[in-house]
């Protein structure tokens, strides 16, 4: 063959495709041994965490962000700086309350679902991409943030848009709101 | 984007957890292969799927040498980012891939210390060549060795139909 084969864009959408289609044969195969769309859920959410507390490491090695002063700031980094870097989406963040700890993240576009075009049968309650739950709950665990991470709404059951809502728990003082270096 | 870490991590996540939450499995020797063949299977299933997106011209693939050899290359390349470091056949079938720097057991320490280990971290990519080739016409069994960490080896037996 006599181009070499890293430049071909195929390769680039093939590595793209390698963790969707991984993703979707896992979450298959937790559909097989789990009757109950509760345990599937928590499995995904369990794994995700454990993939979170270590990715964040990945993460803050790569960006190099500087320290947050707010909640806010943080749900910007996770959607603009994460989300790009990792998933080569951009959420938009709203605000949910007045307290400002609660975020949501609004996707339009779900990679991990590209080849999901719905449900599978008896599966209304699947929240299939609970890993990224995990994840970030798992990753901000790490560097002191403890938060709940759930989906509010998904579009594969049927809203129109997929939103994740990140509250944070514990009310932090202001200069106590830092990443890791 | 940092994408071929994502597959990583999740890969690392699904040995630690198919592992150990398979309820089938007891203490003998031969407990160990469950959770084995499923993780193969998700591989399967996975390069199944990739075989499909691969270029067209690999689809025309008629001999198996040359398939073998496009999997040690552009497959290879596409999803570890790096060749197949050799490849060797008798010519009846059988190929034996080696990798010197196995992507998924670099984070291991190198040697012998995780040997045994080393077996979980390779069903996966056992079942992606097996879907792989499945996709180009071959059907086949492939297993996979570890002599010392980072190096292994993938042995690919064509099946005659």
């Amino acid at each position: 063959m006599s181009r070499p084969a890293s430049r071909r864009p195929e390769y680039h959408k093939i590595n793209k495709d390698l963790f969707v289609l991984t993703y979707g044969a896992l979450v298959a195969q937790l559909c097989k041994d789990y009757e109950k769309d509760e345990d599937v859920n928590k499995y995904l959410d369990k794994m995700g965490y454990g993939i979170g507390t270590r990715l964040v490491e990945d993460f803050l090695a790569r960006s190099c962000v500087r320290r947050c002063h707010s909640y806010s700031e943080i749900a910007d980094i996770i959607a603009q700086v994460a989300f790009k870097m990792y998933l080569g989406i951009t959420p938009t963040v709203t605000c949910n309350n007045s307290s400002r700890n609660e975020f949501s993240l609004i996707l339009d576009k779900n990679p991990m679902a590209e080849f999901v075009e719905e449900l599978p049968a008896g599966r209304s309650s699947l929240c299939y991409c609970n890993l990224l739950c995990g994840i970030i709950r798992g990753a901000l665990e790490m560097v002191h943030l403890p938060a709940d991470v759930t989906f509010l709404q998904d579009r594969l059951k049927g809203d129109s848009v997929t939103e994740i809502g990140i509250t944070f728990l514990k009310k932090q003082d202001e200069k106590k709101y830092r990443q890791k270096k | 984007m940092a994408d071929s870490v994502l597959f990583e991590f999740l890969h690392t996540e699904m040995v630690a957890e198919l592992w150990d939450h398979d309820p089938d499995s007891d203490p003998t020797p031969g407990g160990q292969k469950p959770s084995l063949s499923v993780l193969e299977g998700m591989g399967f299933r996975v390069g199944q799927a990739l075989g499909e997106r691969l270029p067209q011209d690999a689809l025309a693939l008629r001999e198996e040498l040359d398939a073998l050899k496009f999997l040690c290359k552009d497959l290879w390349v596409a999803v570890f980012q790096k060749q197949v470091d050799g490849l060797r056949t008798n010519h009846q079938g059988t190929y034996v891939l080696q990798d010197n720097s196995f992507p998924l057991l670099l984070p291991m320490a190198s040697g012998l210390q995780y040997q045994e280990e080393a077996a979980k971290f390779l069903a996966f990519p056992c079942g992606l060549l097996r879907g792989s080739l499945h996709t180009l016409g071959f059907r086949s069994l492939v297993t996979a060795s570890v002599a010392a960490l980072p190096a292994c080896k993938f042995q690919v037996m064509i099946q005659k139909p």
